[in-house]
Formats: C-alpha cells, sequence, structure tokens
C-alpha cells in the first residue's frame, strides 16, 4: 500500500499581533492508499487546522506534507489550487453548492478549472451523479433538493476529479439522522470501491464507520487507534 | 479554465443581479451616450459651418471693409463709412493687374420691403453684377439672371431668393410677375435654386438681387460705396496669389500699407477655422462634462464589483477550492466587470444614435455621428469595466480560500 498522506514534525502556529497560538505542535503520521480514516477531537483541538492543512488550503508553519508524492510545503498560491484541484475532493459541512447553478453544473465545477472538454465534463459529471444515486436530478438546483441529496451532489462534485484523497468536514453536521444514514453509506461503498477517506468529525459514531481513529487534543495526536467499523482492514 | 468559460461565468453573475447590473449599466450608459451626442452635436455644427462657407462659392476671396487685427475682428470703417467703392471693384477685374482673379462681383446690401398686392415682405435688396450669378456659385430654378446691358442701364428687374418668392407669390409663378419697392415697380425675371444653407445670419435663400443701378436708385443712394467686393480666383491653386494681388492692388488705391489696411480679406478657409474655434470650445467643454459623467459610472462599476465580491465571499472561497487559481478569480472578475463596461457602452452608443436622429428634431442642429467616435466610445467603457475592476479583481484573487470558505 502506497502512502497517500505524509506528516512530518508539522507545526501550525497563528499570530495575532504579538499574541501567538499554536493550533498544532508536531503531527506524525501516514495514511495509505485505501485507508477510511476519521480524525476525532473537541473543538479547539486543532482538528479543523489538521484538515485545512491536509487540503492544501493552508500551508504549515514548519514541518513537512507530502501529498500523494507531491511535498505541498513549499508550494505558492497556484500550485496548491492545482493540487486541490486534481488530488482532493472536498466535501463541506455546509456543502457549499452554488445555488444558481443545477447539480450537474455545480459536479462540473472542479472539471471546469482543470480544463475538461464540456463534453467530457457533462459526461463525468453526469455518472458522478448517478454514481451517488442522482442521475434523475440533474437538472435540479440546489434549493430544490433535500439536505441529504445536497450533500450527495457535494460528494459527487468530490469524486468527479477521481482524487487520490477524499477529504470530508463534518459531512453529517448539518443532516438530520436518515440523511446521515444514506451519505455514510454512501462513504462505505466508496471506501469498499478503494477510496482513501479522511473525515473530520466529533461525532464518536460517524467515528465508529472509519476503520481507523486518530485523536486529537491540543494540537497533538493523543491516540491512533483501529477500530471494528466497516473500514477496519 | 477557458476564456469562453469565463465569460459564461461572467455573464450569469450579470444576469443573477438583473437589478443591480443594470442600475450599474446605467452611469456608464448615460456617460457614452452623453459623449456621443455632445461630439456628434460639436462636428453637426462644424459640418453646417462648413456647408455655409461652402455655399459661399468656391475659390472665394471676401473683400470687406474695416481692417483686420491679428485675431480680434474688424476694426473702423465697417457700419460707419464703407471704403470700398466700386470703382475698387471694377480695378480689381482688370485681369492685367489681377491677373489671377476670373471673376468680380462687388455687392450692396440693404433691407428693403417688397409688396406684391397686399403682399408685403421685407428682405434684403443686394446690388450687385452679372458676375454675382457665377461668383457665389448660384444657380437659377426659373427664368434667368439679368443682362450685362441691364446691369449697366440700372434696368428694374430683379431676381428673388426661393424663400422670398414663396412669400411674396405663395404657389403662382414669380416670374414675369411685378414688385413694388418704394413706389417703384420691378419685374422678376428669375428665382434662385435654394442654397439650403444660411450664413452670417442673413438667409441665402431670402434676398431680391439687382443691378447695382438699380439698387442705388431704390435706396436713393449717391455715394458709389460697396459693402463687400466677392473675387473668384481662377483656381483653387491660384487663390494664394489672387489674394497678395487683389491686396497690393487695394493697399495702393486706398494708399496705405498692407500692415494699416482700410479693409479685409478673407477666405473660406479663414471663416471655417474661425466658426470651427468657437464650436471647438462648447465641444471641449460639453464633453469635459460628459466626460466626468462617464468617470463617475466607472467608480459605480468598482463600487458594485466590491459589493460583489464581499457578497460572493463564500462561492469564491469554494471555486479555489476546487482548484481556481488566484490568477484565474482575477480573470473571473475583471472579465464581469468588463461585461458590465462594454454593456454599458453598447447601449450608450445605441442611445446617442437614436438620439442623433430624433434630437435634430426639437434643436435646430445637425447631429453628426462619426465611427471614430463610436469605436472611441467603445473602447472607453471597456476600458473604464476593466480599469475599474481591477482592485475589486484583484481582492477577490488575493482572498485565501479558509477565510473565504469560514465567512458567514
Amino acid at each position: 500500500m502506497s502512502a497517500i498522506i505524509e506528516l512530518a514534525g508539522v507545526r501550525k502556529t497563528y499570530r495575532s499581533g504579538s499574541v501567538e497560538f499554536e493550533a498544532l505542535r508536531g503531527i506524525d503520521t501516514t495514511v495509505t492508499s485505501g485507508e477510511y480514516v476519521a480524525v476525532i477531537g473537541p473543538s479547539g483541538s486543532g482538528k479543523s487546522t489538521l484538515m485545512n492543512l491536509l487540503g492544501c488550503l493552508d500551508v504549515p508553519t514548519e514541518g513537512r506534507y507530502v501529498l500523494a508524492g507531491d511535498d505541498t510545503s513549499s508550494l505558492d498560491e497556484t500550485a496548491l489550487a492545482a493540487i486541490r484541484n486534481r488530488r482532493i475532493g472536498f466535501v463541506f459541512q455546509q456543502f457549499h453548492l452554488l445555488a444558481s447553478m443545477t447539480a450537474l453544473r455545480n459536479v462540473e465545477l472542479p472539471l471546469v478549472y482543470a480544463g475538461v472538454s464540456r463534453a467530457e465534463r457533462r459526461d463525468r459529471a453526469a455518472a458522478a451523479l448517478a454514481r451517488v444515486g442522482l442521475a434523475e436530478r440533474l437538472d435540479h438546483r440546489p434549493g430544490e433538493l433535500s439536505g441529504g441529496q445536497q450533500q450527495r451532489v457535494a460528494v459527487a462534485r468530490a469524486l468527479v476529479t477521481e482524487p487520490a484523497l477524499l477529504l470530508a468536514d463534518e459531512p453529517t453536521g448539518n443532516l438530520d439522522s436518515r440523511s446521515t444514514h444514506d451519505v455514510l453509506g454512501l462513504f462505505d461503498e466508496l471506501h469498499a470501491a478503494g477510496r482513501t477517506i479522511v473525515l473530520i468529525t466529533h461525532e464518536p459514531d460517524v467515528a465508529a464507520r472509519a476503520g481507523r481513529n486518530l485523536v486529537i487534543d491540543d494540537g497533538l495526536i493523543t491516540e491512533d487507534r483501529l477500530t471494528a467499523g466497516v473500514g477496519a482492514r | 479554465m477557458s476564456w469562453w468559460e469565463t465569460f459564461r461565468s461572467g455573464f450569469a453573475a450579470i444576469r443573477s443581479h438583473r437589478l443591480r447590473s443594470s442600475l450599474t449599466v446605467l452611469g456608464i450608459v448615460i456617460g457614452i451616450s452623453s459623449v456621443i451626442l455632445t461630439v456628434g452635436l460639436g462636428q453637426g455644427a462644424q459640418q453646417e459651418v462648413e456647408d455655409q462657407i461652402d455655399a459661399l462659392g468656391s475659390n472665394l476671396l471676401i473683400v470687406s471693409p474695416g481692417s483686420t487685427t491679428d485675431s480680434s475682428g474688424n476694426r473702423g470703417g465697417f457700419g460707419s463709412a464703407s471704403t470700398l467703392t466700386y470703382a475698387d471693384a471694377t480695378a480689381i477685374a482688370d485681369t492685367d493687374v489681377v491677373p489671377d482673379a476670373a471673376a468680380v462681383a462687388p455687392t450692396t446690401s440693404s433691407s428693403v420691403s417688397l409688396v406684391n398686392g397686399d403682399t408685403n415682405w421685407t428682405t434684403s435688396l443686394v446690388g450687385t453684377t452679372t458676375a454675382w450669378l457665377d461668383v457665389r456659385s448660384r444657380e437659377l430654378s426659373a427664368g434667368r439672371f439679368f443682362t450685362a446691358e441691364e446691369a449697366a442701364q440700372g434696368s428694374p428687374v430683379a431676381v428673388i431668393g426661393a424663400d422670398t418668392a414663396s412669400e411674396l407669390f405663395d404657389r403662382q409663378t414669380p416670374v414675369g410677375q411685378t414688385v413694388t419697392v418704394n413706389g417703384t415697380r420691378l419685374t422678376v425675371i428669375g428665382v434662385l435654386t435654394s442654397s439650403g444653407a444660411s450664413s452670417t445670419g442673413t438667409s441665402e435663400d431670402d434676398q431680391a438681387v439687382v443691378p447695382v443701378g438699380t439698387a442705388s436708385r431704390l435706396t436713393g443712394s449717391t455715394s458709389d460705396t460697396v459693402a463687400t467686393i466677392y473675387v473668384e480666383a481662377v483656381s483653387e491653386e491660384s487663390l494664394a496669389a489672387a489674394y497678395q494681388e487683389v491686396q497690393a492692388l487695394l493697399a495702393n488705391r486706398h494708399g496705405v500699407t498692407t500692415a494699416e489696411a482700410d479693409f479685409s480679406i478673407s477666405t473660406q478657409d479663414s471663416l471655417v477655422e474661425t466658426a470651427n474655434e468657437t464650436n471647438r470650445t462648447f465641444t471641449v467643454l460639453l464633453g469635459g462634462v460628459a466626460g466626468i459623467s462617464l468617470l463617475v459610472g466607472g467608480i459605480g462599476v468598482m463600487n458594485i464589483m466590491l459589493v460583489s465580491v464581499t457578497e460572493r465571499i463564500r462561492e469564491i472561497g469554494l471555486r479555489k477550492a476546487l482548484g481556481a487559481a488566484p490568477n484565474v478569480i482575477r480573470r473571473q472578475f475583471l472579465v464581469e466587470a468588463s461585461l458590465l463596461g462594454l454593456t454599458g457602452g453598447i447601449v450608450g452608443v445605441l442611445i446617442g444614435v437614436v438620439g442623433a436622429q430624433v434630437l435634430p428634431h426639437f434643436i435646430d442642429q445637425a447631429v453628426a455621428i462619426s465611427a471614430l467616435a463610436t469605436v472611441a466610445a467603445l473602447a472607453t467603457s471597456l476600458a473604464l469595466g476593466v480599469g475599474f475592476g481591477v482592485y475589486p479583481a484583484s481582492r477577490a484573487a488575493r482572498l485565501t480560500p479558509i477565510d473565504a470558505l469560514r465567512s458567514e
């Protein structure tokens, strides 16, 4: 199994005026291809900061982050944008779909930035939506879909570029229990199909579905355990 | 992301805020249409003046009494005592002295009342010679001009302008009719073709042209002074030579040096130049005001783009997270601002062109829309969009994706 994520001595310090705040104080870990990892921890533990670094939305103050073989530590914003586009699929708590666009156009968006031709974009986006069970909803706008359906559109958008890493930040935080079940079921399927998933959550029962749990507290990994979830290997 | 995609996305963003976009565009529309119209008015006025001056005749020198200082018009003579005489005109007509003059027409001018039955019409009475018709490049729509013989005898004949004819005779045929001036009966022998222009305040279509002798008899004038001597040069090339010859001759005859001459000679070019100077001042002034409104329109675009960046901060964050590089975001907002500017420009040009058709019905002034002004207006509107879009666009580009995504 090849390593998708390698973190070595990663620190992140925020500076606000003369006050320094160390959100991450030295993270070392590796996630290999096909793993389903849940990052858990109380709020303020640093898990959101870790998520931003893993998603290349931010860069570490110190240390090394290698994503699918690319060292991202020293890249500029343009290069990071390209990495995000090709390697990472994001699923956010607030879905972050563009309200003025149809489901299909929303899913096409990462492919637009990847420079994929229109016809190919349409086919791939439609396939991704079919994959999450929304083949009948291509032309619906987000406002015409339920929360669970919207999050599935977001998952389709995350999958459409065939990224090395699916990164989900509290994906069920805004969903009712039925939709939560739906979306987590979808993640289980994706994991079974060989996807690498990193999921940030504070809900223990969500974390329990993953095969491996990383517990973060006060900027450090305090526990790294395998679970009996569907993601267990 | 291709340019085509960027344009599509820009159009979509503008369409999704129709009211706001159209209000923003309105500023540019007003600016561009007023620039087009003011420049058009200026050029229309200029064209009109040039037409009027062209209508005077071709290769024409206009000799007037009174001297001209460097730039400030006439000095002395004019109105009080004319220093030009019929004999001056005869002297100029001597081809040995002034070889470059093809024809000379001295004219006197006075205001008289023409009477036809119970119709009374005040017009200007022009006393001149047979050369007048050619020198002034006029044609007759009916009848004939007076002959050299009639001119020499001071026969009671008159050639009248088209407007004068319709005022006095309505729909009757003027030729052959008689009009009474100060108790003397004149036979109308010809009607001038309408020149469609007026110069120096008097209509070229409202006048009665009679032999010089007839005019002085009618007005009871005993002096042989004339108001203006029109000299037609042999050709356009000889105009300058004719100018020199006439100037030298008259200075000699009047016993003055050319520097302190008691007459002035103007050409069509110098008349056009003077008229255009006034027009230019107005055009620049009005154009300046219109330009300021255009600037205000541009600031409106910037304002709305800044609002748009703030409003769509999460969208920007999302697009960045999905792989939009800062340049792509910058380009997207620039294209949007340019589209706003260009849309305003196109609508403004349309309104300007329509206005140029409609406006002359309300004000007595032609409006000329030049292709150059139109293209320049479109380019300016585009430049305004780009120029005022740069700052909002780079603000959007600089947003960090996390901050943008997290903002509520």
